[in-house]
Protein backbone atom coordinates (compact mmCIF):
# COMPACT_ATOMS: atom_id res chain seq x y z
CA UNK A 1 0.00 0.00 0.00
CA UNK A 2 1.24 3.83 -0.72
CA UNK A 3 0.33 6.97 -0.19
CA UNK A 4 -0.26 9.38 -2.94
CA UNK A 5 0.72 12.90 -1.84
CA UNK A 6 0.71 16.56 -3.12
CA UNK A 7 3.64 16.57 -4.99
CA UNK A 8 5.84 19.51 -5.24
CA UNK A 9 5.55 20.82 -8.90
CA UNK A 10 8.26 23.63 -8.44
CA UNK A 11 10.39 24.87 -5.73
CA UNK A 12 8.10 28.01 -5.37
CA UNK A 13 5.22 25.56 -4.94
CA UNK A 14 3.41 25.55 -1.05
CA UNK A 15 0.09 24.30 -2.03
CA UNK A 16 -2.24 23.22 -5.12
CA UNK A 17 -5.88 22.97 -4.98
CA UNK A 18 -7.69 20.05 -6.62
CA UNK A 19 -9.78 19.86 -9.42
CA UNK A 20 -10.88 16.72 -10.51
CA UNK A 21 -10.01 12.96 -10.02
CA UNK A 22 -9.98 10.86 -13.31
CA UNK A 23 -9.74 7.38 -11.22
CA UNK A 24 -12.66 5.83 -8.75
CA UNK A 25 -11.85 3.88 -6.01
CA UNK A 26 -11.06 0.20 -7.30
CA UNK A 27 -9.84 1.76 -10.34
CA UNK A 28 -6.34 -0.01 -11.16
CA UNK A 29 -3.37 2.33 -12.26
CA UNK A 30 -0.31 2.04 -13.90
CA UNK A 31 2.92 4.68 -13.22
CA UNK A 32 2.76 7.46 -15.54
CA UNK A 33 -1.07 7.68 -15.88
CA UNK A 34 -2.74 10.94 -15.19
CA UNK A 35 -5.04 10.48 -12.28
CA UNK A 36 -5.91 14.12 -11.14
CA UNK A 37 -6.07 17.67 -12.15
CA UNK A 38 -4.63 20.36 -9.58
CA UNK A 39 -4.58 24.12 -10.18
CA UNK A 40 -1.31 25.75 -9.01
CA UNK A 41 0.41 28.91 -10.00
CA UNK A 42 1.66 28.14 -13.30
CA UNK A 43 -2.28 27.01 -14.03
CA UNK A 44 -3.89 23.10 -14.26
CA UNK A 45 -1.60 20.79 -13.62
CA UNK A 46 -2.36 16.71 -14.74
CA UNK A 47 -0.88 14.75 -11.79
CA UNK A 48 0.88 11.40 -13.39
CA UNK A 49 0.31 8.75 -11.08
CA UNK A 50 4.27 7.53 -9.35
CA UNK A 51 2.98 3.79 -9.25
CA UNK A 52 0.99 0.98 -10.39
CA UNK A 53 -1.52 -0.41 -8.33
CA UNK A 54 -5.13 0.09 -7.30
CA UNK A 55 -6.79 2.92 -5.93
CA UNK A 56 -8.10 1.72 -2.23
CA UNK A 57 -9.51 5.34 -1.05
CA UNK A 58 -9.60 9.14 -2.58
CA UNK A 59 -9.15 10.76 0.56
CA UNK A 60 -9.60 14.55 -0.75
CA UNK A 61 -12.40 16.03 -2.40
CA UNK A 62 -12.30 18.36 -5.59
CA UNK A 63 -12.22 21.87 -4.62
CA UNK A 64 -9.79 21.80 -1.21
CA UNK A 65 -6.79 23.42 -1.48
CA UNK A 66 -4.11 21.27 0.23
CA UNK A 67 -0.03 21.73 0.69
CA UNK A 68 2.79 20.25 -0.55
CA UNK A 69 3.14 16.38 1.29
CA UNK A 70 -0.23 15.95 2.46
CA UNK A 71 -1.95 12.61 1.92
CA UNK A 72 -4.33 12.41 -1.63
CA UNK A 73 -5.22 8.96 -1.78
CA UNK A 74 -4.15 5.63 -0.77
CA UNK A 75 -3.35 3.08 -3.70
CA UNK A 76 -3.18 -0.86 -3.28
CA UNK A 77 -0.36 -2.63 -3.81
CA UNK A 78 1.04 -3.80 -7.55
CA UNK A 79 4.33 -3.10 -7.54
CA UNK A 80 6.86 -1.75 -4.66
CA UNK A 81 6.80 1.61 -3.89
CA UNK A 82 9.37 3.40 -6.03
CA UNK A 83 11.20 6.07 -3.93
CA UNK A 84 9.77 9.00 -6.22
CA UNK A 85 6.56 11.24 -5.57
CA UNK A 86 7.40 13.07 -8.73
CA UNK A 87 6.14 10.83 -11.43
CA UNK A 88 7.93 10.36 -14.02
CA UNK A 89 7.93 7.60 -17.16
CA UNK A 90 11.78 7.64 -16.44
CA UNK A 91 12.70 9.14 -13.13
CA UNK A 92 15.57 11.16 -13.08
CA UNK A 93 18.43 9.47 -12.01
CA UNK A 94 21.54 10.28 -9.69
CA UNK A 95 24.72 9.43 -10.25
CA UNK A 96 25.76 7.93 -7.16
CA UNK A 97 22.81 7.22 -5.66
CA UNK A 98 23.45 7.13 -1.70
CA UNK A 99 21.76 4.10 -0.28
CA UNK A 100 19.29 5.90 1.90
CA UNK A 101 17.66 8.35 -0.35
CA UNK A 102 17.60 11.26 1.92
CA UNK A 103 19.61 13.98 2.32
CA UNK A 104 22.21 14.59 5.11
CA UNK A 105 20.56 17.79 6.23
CA UNK A 106 17.22 16.14 6.11
CA UNK A 107 18.48 13.32 8.41
CA UNK A 108 20.02 15.93 10.48
CA UNK A 109 16.50 17.88 11.14
CA UNK A 110 14.49 14.85 11.38
CA UNK A 111 16.72 13.75 14.07
CA UNK A 112 15.90 16.78 15.91
CA UNK A 113 12.42 17.04 14.65
CA UNK A 114 11.38 13.72 15.99
CA UNK A 115 10.31 12.82 12.74
CA UNK A 116 10.71 8.97 11.35
CA UNK A 117 12.31 9.19 8.03
CA UNK A 118 11.06 5.92 7.29
CA UNK A 119 7.47 7.08 7.03
CA UNK A 120 8.85 9.18 4.22
CA UNK A 121 9.99 6.69 2.03
CA UNK A 122 8.46 7.26 -1.37
CA UNK A 123 7.19 10.99 -0.05
CA UNK A 124 10.67 12.67 -1.38
CA UNK A 125 10.21 15.58 -3.45
CA UNK A 126 13.72 16.43 -3.74
CA UNK A 127 15.44 15.59 -7.51
CA UNK A 128 14.83 11.35 -8.21
CA UNK A 129 12.44 11.48 -5.03
CA UNK A 130 15.14 12.31 -2.42
CA UNK A 131 13.70 12.97 0.63
CA UNK A 132 15.01 16.59 1.43
CA UNK A 133 14.58 19.77 4.12
CA UNK A 134 11.31 20.77 3.34
CA UNK A 135 9.98 17.18 3.35
CA UNK A 136 11.16 16.59 6.86
CA UNK A 137 9.86 19.94 8.10
CA UNK A 138 6.29 19.43 6.06
CA UNK A 139 6.28 15.83 8.21
CA UNK A 140 6.52 18.05 11.01
CA UNK A 141 3.92 19.68 10.65
CA UNK A 142 -0.10 18.92 11.28
CA UNK A 143 -1.24 17.07 8.42
CA UNK A 144 -4.53 18.74 6.68
CA UNK A 145 -7.17 16.99 7.15
CA UNK A 146 -10.84 17.71 6.50
CA UNK A 147 -12.12 19.24 9.23
CA UNK A 148 -15.28 17.38 10.62
CA UNK A 149 -16.82 20.76 12.43
CA UNK A 150 -16.06 24.14 11.12
CA UNK A 151 -16.56 27.19 12.16
CA UNK A 152 -18.64 29.28 9.32
CA UNK A 153 -20.09 32.80 10.06
CA UNK A 154 -23.34 33.32 8.97
CA UNK A 155 -22.66 35.29 5.77
CA UNK A 156 -20.66 32.71 4.36
CA UNK A 157 -22.65 30.17 5.04
CA UNK A 158 -25.23 31.75 2.72
CA UNK A 159 -22.90 32.72 0.19
CA UNK A 160 -21.69 28.83 0.73
CA UNK A 161 -25.14 27.80 -0.27
CA UNK A 162 -25.76 30.41 -2.81
CA UNK A 163 -21.72 29.53 -4.57
CA UNK A 164 -22.67 25.72 -3.86
CA UNK A 165 -19.48 25.77 -1.94
CA UNK A 166 -18.68 22.57 0.14
CA UNK A 167 -17.30 24.31 3.60
CA UNK A 168 -15.45 21.47 4.80
CA UNK A 169 -12.72 22.06 2.67
CA UNK A 170 -11.98 25.60 3.00
CA UNK A 171 -9.58 27.06 5.33
CA UNK A 172 -10.64 30.17 7.44
CA UNK A 173 -8.90 33.00 7.66
CA UNK A 174 -10.90 34.54 10.79
CA UNK A 175 -10.49 34.34 14.28
CA UNK A 176 -9.44 30.44 15.38
CA UNK A 177 -9.94 29.84 11.61
CA UNK A 178 -13.34 30.31 11.32
CA UNK A 179 -14.61 30.90 7.85
CA UNK A 180 -15.42 34.06 6.88
CA UNK A 181 -17.49 35.17 3.66
CA UNK A 182 -14.52 36.01 2.09
CA UNK A 183 -12.74 32.68 2.39
CA UNK A 184 -16.08 32.10 0.23
CA UNK A 185 -15.51 34.87 -2.23
CA UNK A 186 -11.72 33.60 -2.49
CA UNK A 187 -12.50 29.75 -3.02
CA UNK A 188 -14.46 30.51 -6.28
CA UNK A 189 -12.98 33.74 -7.28
CA UNK A 190 -11.83 33.57 -11.21
CA UNK A 191 -8.23 32.11 -11.25
CA UNK A 192 -5.40 34.80 -12.14
CA UNK A 193 -3.05 32.98 -13.95
CA UNK A 194 -0.62 36.22 -14.50
CA UNK A 195 -1.33 37.05 -10.95
CA UNK A 196 -0.10 33.81 -9.26
CA UNK A 197 2.50 33.23 -11.90
CA UNK A 198 4.15 36.81 -11.07
CA UNK A 199 4.71 35.63 -7.60
CA UNK A 200 5.98 32.65 -8.06
CA UNK A 201 8.09 33.63 -10.65
CA UNK A 202 9.18 36.15 -8.62
CA UNK A 203 10.01 33.78 -5.73
CA UNK A 204 11.96 31.78 -7.83
CA UNK A 205 14.15 34.33 -8.94
CA UNK A 206 14.43 35.66 -6.05
CA UNK A 207 15.77 32.67 -4.21
CA UNK A 208 18.32 32.14 -7.06
CA UNK A 209 19.71 35.41 -7.09
CA UNK A 210 20.06 35.33 -3.37
CA UNK A 211 20.91 31.46 -2.96
CA UNK A 212 23.06 30.84 -6.08
CA UNK A 213 26.53 32.75 -7.18
CA UNK A 214 25.91 32.69 -10.63
CA UNK A 215 28.90 33.08 -13.29
CA UNK A 216 28.54 34.00 -17.34
CA UNK A 217 29.92 33.00 -20.03
CA UNK A 218 28.90 33.38 -23.84
CA UNK A 219 30.51 32.74 -26.90
CA UNK A 220 29.84 33.10 -30.57
CA UNK A 221 29.00 30.75 -33.16
CA UNK A 222 29.30 30.12 -36.56
CA UNK A 223 25.39 28.27 -37.70
CA UNK A 224 26.73 27.78 -41.76
CA UNK A 225 26.99 23.96 -40.86
CA UNK A 226 23.77 23.68 -39.06
CA UNK A 227 21.62 26.22 -40.72
CA UNK A 228 22.88 24.02 -44.14
CA UNK A 229 22.09 20.80 -42.94
CA UNK A 230 18.40 22.18 -41.28
CA UNK A 231 17.76 23.31 -45.37
CA UNK A 232 18.19 20.25 -46.99
CA UNK A 233 16.30 18.04 -43.89
CA UNK A 234 13.52 20.50 -44.47
CA UNK A 235 13.64 20.16 -48.49
CA UNK A 236 12.92 17.02 -48.16
CA UNK A 237 9.73 17.59 -46.07
CA UNK A 238 6.46 19.12 -46.21
CA UNK A 239 5.49 21.98 -44.47
CA UNK A 240 3.64 20.36 -41.72
CA UNK A 241 7.17 18.10 -40.95
CA UNK A 242 9.44 20.61 -40.93
CA UNK A 243 11.85 21.55 -38.26
CA UNK A 244 12.60 24.91 -36.46
CA UNK A 245 16.16 25.99 -35.84
CA UNK A 246 15.70 25.51 -32.20
CA UNK A 247 15.48 21.16 -32.47
CA UNK A 248 18.96 20.61 -33.83
CA UNK A 249 19.98 23.44 -31.42
CA UNK A 250 18.46 21.42 -28.29
CA UNK A 251 19.53 17.86 -29.94
CA UNK A 252 23.16 19.91 -30.00
CA UNK A 253 22.92 20.85 -26.04
CA UNK A 254 21.59 17.05 -24.91
CA UNK A 255 24.86 15.99 -26.97
CA UNK A 256 27.34 19.12 -25.07
CA UNK A 257 25.75 17.75 -21.52
CA UNK A 258 26.65 14.53 -22.69
CA UNK A 259 30.36 15.48 -23.03
CA UNK A 260 30.15 17.94 -19.71
CA UNK A 261 27.46 16.30 -17.64
CA UNK A 262 28.37 18.66 -14.63
CA UNK A 263 25.45 21.04 -15.75
CA UNK A 264 23.00 18.77 -16.04
CA UNK A 265 21.28 18.31 -12.57
CA UNK A 266 21.00 19.84 -9.35
CA UNK A 267 22.91 21.75 -5.94
CA UNK A 268 20.81 20.23 -3.09
CA UNK A 269 21.16 20.58 0.73
CA UNK A 270 25.03 22.15 -0.14
CA UNK A 271 26.01 18.65 -2.30
CA UNK A 272 26.04 18.47 -6.30
CA UNK A 273 24.35 15.91 -7.60
CA UNK A 274 24.79 15.12 -11.15
CA UNK A 275 21.70 13.47 -13.40
CA UNK A 276 22.17 11.15 -15.86
CA UNK A 277 19.56 11.92 -17.58
CA UNK A 278 18.57 14.67 -19.60
CA UNK A 279 15.62 16.97 -19.61
CA UNK A 280 15.63 20.39 -21.14
CA UNK A 281 13.41 22.37 -19.39
CA UNK A 282 12.24 24.61 -22.33
CA UNK A 283 11.29 28.58 -21.36
CA UNK A 284 7.99 29.22 -23.06
CA UNK A 285 6.44 32.85 -22.52
CA UNK A 286 3.14 32.99 -21.89
CA UNK A 287 0.77 35.21 -24.29
CA UNK A 288 -0.16 37.53 -21.26
CA UNK A 289 2.82 37.67 -19.35
CA UNK A 290 5.25 35.09 -17.70
CA UNK A 291 6.64 32.10 -18.84
CA UNK A 292 7.11 28.40 -17.79
CA UNK A 293 9.69 25.79 -18.29
CA UNK A 294 8.00 22.40 -18.76
CA UNK A 295 11.06 19.45 -19.38
CA UNK A 296 11.26 18.07 -22.27
CA UNK A 297 12.09 14.17 -21.21
CA UNK A 298 15.18 12.41 -22.61
CA UNK A 299 16.17 14.66 -25.10
CA UNK A 300 19.42 12.69 -25.86
CA UNK A 301 17.79 9.92 -26.56
CA UNK A 302 15.14 11.26 -29.44
CA UNK A 303 15.63 12.05 -33.27
CA UNK A 304 14.86 15.61 -34.53
CA UNK A 305 11.51 14.42 -35.71
CA UNK A 306 10.36 12.86 -32.07
CA UNK A 307 11.70 16.58 -30.58
CA UNK A 308 9.59 18.66 -32.93
CA UNK A 309 6.67 16.45 -31.93
CA UNK A 310 7.55 16.74 -28.18
CA UNK A 311 7.36 20.82 -29.26
CA UNK A 312 3.87 21.14 -31.40
CA UNK A 313 2.60 19.12 -28.37
CA UNK A 314 3.94 21.10 -25.40
CA UNK A 315 3.69 24.78 -26.57
CA UNK A 316 0.04 25.51 -26.86
CA UNK A 317 -0.47 22.76 -23.64
CA UNK A 318 2.19 25.42 -22.10
CA UNK A 319 0.42 28.41 -23.03
CA UNK A 320 -2.94 27.20 -22.21
CA UNK A 321 -1.74 25.93 -18.55
CA UNK A 322 -2.40 21.85 -19.39
CA UNK A 323 1.17 20.56 -18.02
CA UNK A 324 1.72 17.53 -16.53
CA UNK A 325 3.35 17.06 -12.91
CA UNK A 326 6.65 15.30 -14.65
CA UNK A 327 7.09 18.36 -16.79
CA UNK A 328 6.70 20.41 -14.03
CA UNK A 329 9.42 18.74 -12.10
CA UNK A 330 12.03 16.95 -14.33
CA UNK A 331 13.98 19.52 -15.75
CA UNK A 332 17.51 19.01 -15.10
CA UNK A 333 19.27 22.21 -16.90
CA UNK A 334 17.31 25.14 -18.50
CA UNK A 335 17.53 26.38 -21.94
CA UNK A 336 16.57 29.95 -22.57
CA UNK A 337 15.87 31.51 -26.36
CA UNK A 338 14.84 34.84 -27.21
CA UNK A 339 16.19 34.77 -30.64
CA UNK A 340 12.42 35.17 -32.02
CA UNK A 341 13.15 38.37 -30.77
CA UNK A 342 16.19 39.49 -32.17
CA UNK A 343 17.77 39.35 -28.97
CA UNK A 344 21.65 38.77 -29.79
CA UNK A 345 22.18 37.88 -25.78
CA UNK A 346 20.20 36.67 -23.22
CA UNK A 347 22.05 35.87 -19.64
CA UNK A 348 19.80 33.62 -17.55
CA UNK A 349 18.62 33.52 -13.98
CA UNK A 350 19.17 29.47 -12.95
CA UNK A 351 16.14 27.72 -11.97
CA UNK A 352 16.75 26.44 -8.31
CA UNK A 353 17.85 23.59 -7.63
CA UNK A 354 19.32 23.11 -10.97
CA UNK A 355 22.62 24.29 -11.22
CA UNK A 356 22.82 25.87 -14.67
CA UNK A 357 20.73 27.93 -17.69
CA UNK A 358 21.83 28.57 -21.23
CA UNK A 359 20.44 31.02 -23.42
CA UNK A 360 20.36 31.31 -27.01
CA UNK A 361 20.17 34.70 -28.65
CA UNK A 362 18.67 35.40 -32.10
CA UNK A 363 21.08 34.04 -35.53
CA UNK A 364 22.12 37.13 -37.12
CA UNK A 365 23.92 37.47 -40.45
CA UNK A 366 27.70 38.85 -38.97
CA UNK A 367 31.16 39.36 -40.60
CA UNK A 368 33.42 36.57 -39.48
CA UNK A 369 36.97 35.89 -40.04
CA UNK A 370 37.68 31.84 -40.95
CA UNK A 371 40.56 30.65 -42.50
CA UNK A 372 42.52 34.55 -42.77
CA UNK A 373 39.15 35.34 -45.17
CA UNK A 374 36.17 37.82 -43.93
CA UNK A 375 33.02 36.74 -44.77
CA UNK A 376 29.53 36.92 -43.40
CA UNK A 377 27.72 34.52 -41.95
CA UNK A 378 25.18 33.45 -39.51
CA UNK A 379 25.87 33.36 -36.01
CA UNK A 380 24.24 32.80 -32.82
CA UNK A 381 25.64 34.08 -29.39
CA UNK A 382 25.19 31.26 -26.56
CA UNK A 383 25.23 32.24 -22.90
CA UNK A 384 25.64 30.35 -20.17
CA UNK A 385 24.77 30.81 -16.27
CA UNK A 386 26.12 28.59 -14.16
CA UNK A 387 26.26 27.61 -10.52
CA UNK A 388 29.52 28.48 -9.20
CA UNK A 389 29.00 26.31 -5.91
CA UNK A 390 28.64 23.32 -8.28
CA UNK A 391 31.05 24.04 -11.45
CA UNK A 392 33.75 26.51 -12.35
CA UNK A 393 34.37 28.74 -15.32
CA UNK A 394 36.37 26.17 -17.30
CA UNK A 395 33.93 23.43 -16.98
CA UNK A 396 31.57 26.14 -18.48
CA UNK A 397 33.57 26.64 -21.22
CA UNK A 398 34.35 23.59 -21.82
CA UNK A 399 30.61 22.86 -22.34
CA UNK A 400 30.55 26.05 -24.48
CA UNK A 401 32.93 24.37 -26.70
CA UNK A 402 31.13 21.17 -27.06
CA UNK A 403 27.81 22.90 -28.16
CA UNK A 404 29.97 25.11 -30.95
CA UNK A 405 31.82 21.71 -31.96
CA UNK A 406 28.06 19.58 -32.01
CA UNK A 407 26.83 22.61 -34.54
CA UNK A 408 29.15 22.25 -36.50
CA UNK A 409 28.73 18.55 -37.61
CA UNK A 410 24.84 18.38 -37.19
CA UNK A 411 24.33 15.28 -39.29
CA UNK A 412 26.25 12.85 -36.31
CA UNK A 413 24.67 11.41 -33.82
CA UNK B 1 -10.14 33.02 -55.18
CA UNK B 2 -10.61 37.13 -54.52
CA UNK B 3 -8.20 38.91 -52.84
CA UNK B 4 -11.37 39.50 -50.16
CA UNK B 5 -11.14 35.88 -49.68
CA UNK B 6 -7.35 35.33 -49.04
CA UNK B 7 -7.29 37.83 -46.79
CA UNK B 8 -10.30 36.51 -44.37
CA UNK B 9 -8.25 33.21 -44.75
CA UNK B 10 -5.26 35.04 -43.31
CA UNK B 11 -7.18 36.98 -40.17
CA UNK B 12 -8.88 33.75 -39.56
CA UNK B 13 -5.32 32.03 -39.50
CA UNK B 14 -3.73 34.79 -37.21
CA UNK B 15 -6.64 35.13 -34.56
CA UNK B 16 -5.96 31.52 -34.54
CA UNK B 17 -2.41 31.62 -33.44
CA UNK B 18 -2.87 35.23 -31.37
CA UNK B 19 -6.28 34.91 -30.34
CA UNK B 20 -6.00 38.59 -28.84
CA UNK B 21 -5.16 39.88 -31.77
CA UNK B 22 -7.32 41.64 -34.02
CA UNK B 23 -5.41 41.64 -37.74
CA UNK B 24 -7.72 43.90 -39.44
CA UNK B 25 -6.19 46.68 -37.58
CA UNK B 26 -3.03 45.92 -38.84
CA UNK B 27 -1.82 48.37 -41.73
CA UNK B 28 -1.08 46.36 -44.87
CA UNK B 29 2.78 47.54 -44.69
CA UNK B 30 3.36 46.60 -40.69
CA UNK B 31 5.65 43.82 -39.80
CA UNK B 32 3.24 40.82 -38.13
CA UNK B 33 5.30 38.78 -36.48
CA UNK B 34 6.89 41.50 -34.46
CA UNK B 35 3.59 43.65 -34.41
CA UNK B 36 1.31 40.47 -33.26
CA UNK B 37 4.67 39.12 -30.67
CA UNK B 38 4.00 35.79 -32.90
CA UNK B 39 7.37 33.52 -32.24
CA UNK B 40 8.53 30.93 -35.34
CA UNK B 41 6.55 28.12 -33.48
CA UNK B 42 3.00 29.65 -34.00
CA UNK B 43 4.46 31.16 -37.24
CA UNK B 44 5.19 27.68 -38.71
CA UNK B 45 1.36 27.00 -37.20
CA UNK B 46 0.27 29.45 -39.40
CA UNK B 47 2.27 28.81 -42.42
CA UNK B 48 0.46 25.03 -41.94
CA UNK B 49 -3.04 26.27 -41.80
CA UNK B 50 -2.35 28.92 -44.90
CA UNK B 51 -1.12 25.59 -46.65
CA UNK B 52 -3.79 23.52 -46.00
CA UNK B 53 -6.48 26.22 -46.58
CA UNK B 54 -5.15 27.38 -49.79
CA UNK B 55 -3.05 24.38 -51.13
CA UNK B 56 -0.12 26.60 -51.99
CA UNK B 57 3.74 25.22 -50.98
CA UNK B 58 5.57 27.64 -48.89
CA UNK B 59 9.21 26.43 -49.27
CA UNK B 60 11.37 27.50 -46.59
CA UNK B 61 13.56 29.74 -48.49
CA UNK B 62 10.56 31.95 -48.84
CA UNK B 63 9.09 32.35 -45.26
CA UNK B 64 10.70 35.68 -45.36
CA UNK B 65 8.73 37.22 -48.28
CA UNK B 66 6.09 37.05 -45.95
CA UNK B 67 6.59 39.74 -43.56
CA UNK B 68 3.62 42.02 -44.24
CA UNK B 69 -0.35 41.56 -45.18
CA UNK B 70 0.67 43.36 -48.19
CA UNK B 71 3.63 40.74 -48.74
CA UNK B 72 1.57 37.77 -47.96
CA UNK B 73 -1.36 39.09 -50.43
CA UNK B 74 1.64 39.74 -53.51
CA UNK B 75 3.23 36.19 -52.70
CA UNK B 76 0.01 33.89 -52.17
CA UNK B 77 -2.27 35.96 -54.67
CA UNK B 78 -1.40 34.81 -57.85
CA UNK B 79 -0.72 31.32 -56.65
CA UNK B 80 -4.00 30.63 -55.37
Amino acid sequence: MADFVMPSLGADMESATLVKWHVHPGDAVKRGQIIAEVDTDKGIIDVECFQSGIIEKLVIEPGAKIPVGALLAVIQGGEAPVAAVTPVPAPVTIAEVPHIHVSPLAKKIAAELGVDLNKLVGHGTGPGGLIDREDVEQAAKPVFSPKTRVRVSPLARRRAEELHVDVTHIQGSGPDGAIEAADIERAVAPHKPSDAMRRAIAAAMAKSKREIPHYYLQTHIDMSAMLAWLQAENQKRSIKDRLLPVVPLLKALAKALRDVPQLNGFWVDGQHRVSEAIHLGFAISMKGGGLVAPAIHDVDKKSCDELMGDLRDLIPRARSGRLRSSEMTDATITITSLGDLGVETVFGVIYPPQVAIVGLGKIMEQPWAKDGMLGVHPVMTASLAADHRATDGHLGAQFLEALNRHLQTPDQP
Amino acid sequence: MSEAELKAILFDGLREIAPEAEPEKLRPDQKIRETLDIDSFDFLKFLIALNEKTGVEIPEADYGKLNTLDAMLRYLGPKV
